[in-house]
């Protein structure tokens, strides 16, 4: 099957969405990230491996954490980092998408970080410059639309191999808003291909997809019974836009039936982790004793985003 | 260069022969790296062999390639593992066979990023020739001349014995 994310050997040359990724290129990412951890915990953290060429951050949505991580990324792999502010610029003024690449490409651009409200949006860009023959211009989606955000998936991936070790023994809750969640998609496309047998997801019916029966995911409406003798519990950030579209009656509310508070956190395993993709609203999802305490990897999350979006950088580079 | 000896050499044989070399060198308390895969099974025996108390320091040269943009990143990178501080210590490098030179060079970069060694020496068990910079073994074992098409590659068999192999490639 054709896969725009894959040059003719097979071989990573976009990351567009886990989706249709094999488990060996999962498990490339999450071994690369393993050696990256141990250059950010350098004096010097910094190696030689994109030096002269230009990532370009091209954040269609603003996102402080994502395009932060990924700029250090680039920067500790010596590639050149222009962040291009998209609000105030040539797209504000009427340029199309593609015509604002293939103005970078002009630039010299090697790899392109989007983001963008439009689900597709990267892959569009991946089309592009397939067709004008640019297979050596590469393109890492950074979240679009609903749709996915595969360094996220892939983060919260190396997380939970870093704590739990093997996938194949874990049972997954996934809490909150899936359907509105880029971030719910890749991490169950990750969680199904590295071989998990339980993924749950927990959440209000407004809030949740239907036939995700169809992804192989078990669906829960009651958070205790959701999270019950869980190994892993990833909480979803409420967008509070969603509370004035009549899903969903108040945060209070929310926070009753499906926030992560010690109590509910007791049902899981002992020694379950909690993960969040940030940012976190404390009393609306998670209540602050959880957020804070002993079981959280929200932290670790960030700094292992690091390592896993300069794996990916360099992989994709390179192909 | 001799040629290549029906049957290949005891590896094994040749580690106690390196340690030997490297026994002068002791009072400088000299710092071993592997470079993986082979020379950190090397630096390993070596550092049994002459009782050191230190452990070695691992490297993985992907990240300093200079052929990334042929070949792109090696599907297996290891994490490089450094465990003492590299500032003012011998540092002796430990690869299994000596061929362009490109991988010592990417190792002494890659060192130099942990900090500024007294020294940095070099200790191979085989040397083929074919070098394509200014690179040379402070301590070899073996000299061997090899054809293009030929490699010499490390094995550890399973009860952990270090062997050659001839590869045609």
């Amino acid at each position: 099957m054709y896969n725009p994310q894959l040059n003719k050997d097979g071989e990573l040359s976009h990351l567009l969405s886990i989706e249709g990724l094999p488990q060996r290129i999962l498990t490339q990412i999450l071994d690369t990230a393993e050696s990256f951890m141990e250059v950010s915990a350098r004096d010097v953290k910094k190696v030689p491996l994109l030096r002269g060429k230009s990532v370009f951050n091209l954040f269609f949505e603003n996102s402080t954490r994502t395009r932060t991580t990924f700029e250090i990324a680039a920067k500790r792999l010596s590639a050149d980092v222009i962040n291009l502010d998209i609000n105030k610029s040539s797209t504000a003024k009427g340029e199309t998408l593609l015509d604002t690449i293939d103005n970078l490409v002009a630039m010299h651009a090697n790899l392109f970080v989007v983001r963008h409200a439009s689900s597709g949006a990267p892959y569009l860009i991946a089309e592009h410059l397939q067709r004008i023959g640019r297979d050596d211009v590469h393109v890492v989606n950074a979240g679009d639309g609903r749709h996915a955000h595969p360094t996220q998936g892939l983060l919260d991936m190396y997380t939970i191999r870093h704590y739990k070790k093997d996938f194949t023994q874990l049972r997954v809750a996934i809490v909150g808003d899936i359907l509105h969640s880029r971030v719910a998609r890749s991490d169950i496309h990750a969680l199904t291909t590295l071989g998990v047998p339980e993924v749950r997801a927990v959440g209000p019916e407004t809030l949740l997809p239907k036939h995700l029966d169809k992804l192989g995911v078990h669906v829960f409406h009651n958070m205790e019974e959701g999270i019950r003798d869980c190994d892993v519990i990833i909480m979803l950030r409420l967008q509070n836009e969603r509370m004035n579209g009549a899903l969903l009656p108040s945060a209070g509310e929310y926070f009753r039936h499906y926030g992560l508070t010690p109590q509910k956190l007791a049902l899981a395993k002992p020694d379950a982790i909690v993960m969040h993709p940030g940012p976190m609203n404390r009393g609306v999802e998670i209540h602050s004793a959880v957020a804070d305490g002993p079981q959280a990897v929200i932290l670790p999350q960030v700094t292992f985003g690091i390592a896993v979006r300069m794996a990916v950088m360099s992989i994709v580079a390179g192909n | 260069m001799p040629p290549l000896p029906n049957p290949l050499p005891d590896a094994e044989a040749q580690c106690r022969h390196l340690a030997d070399l490297l026994r002068p060198q002791l009072h400088r308390r000299p710092a071993l790296v592997g470079i993986y895969s082979g020379g950190a099974w090397i630096a390993s025996r070596l550092c049994e062999l002459l009782g050191l108390d230190e452990e070695i320091g691992l490297i993985d040269v992907s990240f300093y390639r200079d052929d990334f943009a042929e070949k792109g990143l090696h599907p297996q990178v290891k994490p490089t593992l450094i465990p003492f501080d590299v500032e003012g210590r011998h540092i002796v490098l430990v690869d299994d066979v000596l061929y362009t030179g490109r991988t010592t060079r990417a190792a002494i970069n890659e060192l130099f990023d942990y900090g500024r060694p007294a020294s940095v020496g070099l200790a191979v068990l085989a040397d083929r020739g074919g070098r394509e910079l200014p690179v040379a073994p402070s301590l070899c074992v073996w000299e061997v001349s090899l054809a293009d098409s030929e490699n010499l590659v490390l094995d550890k068999t399973e009860d952990g014995c270090l062997q050659w192999r001839l590869e045609h490639v």
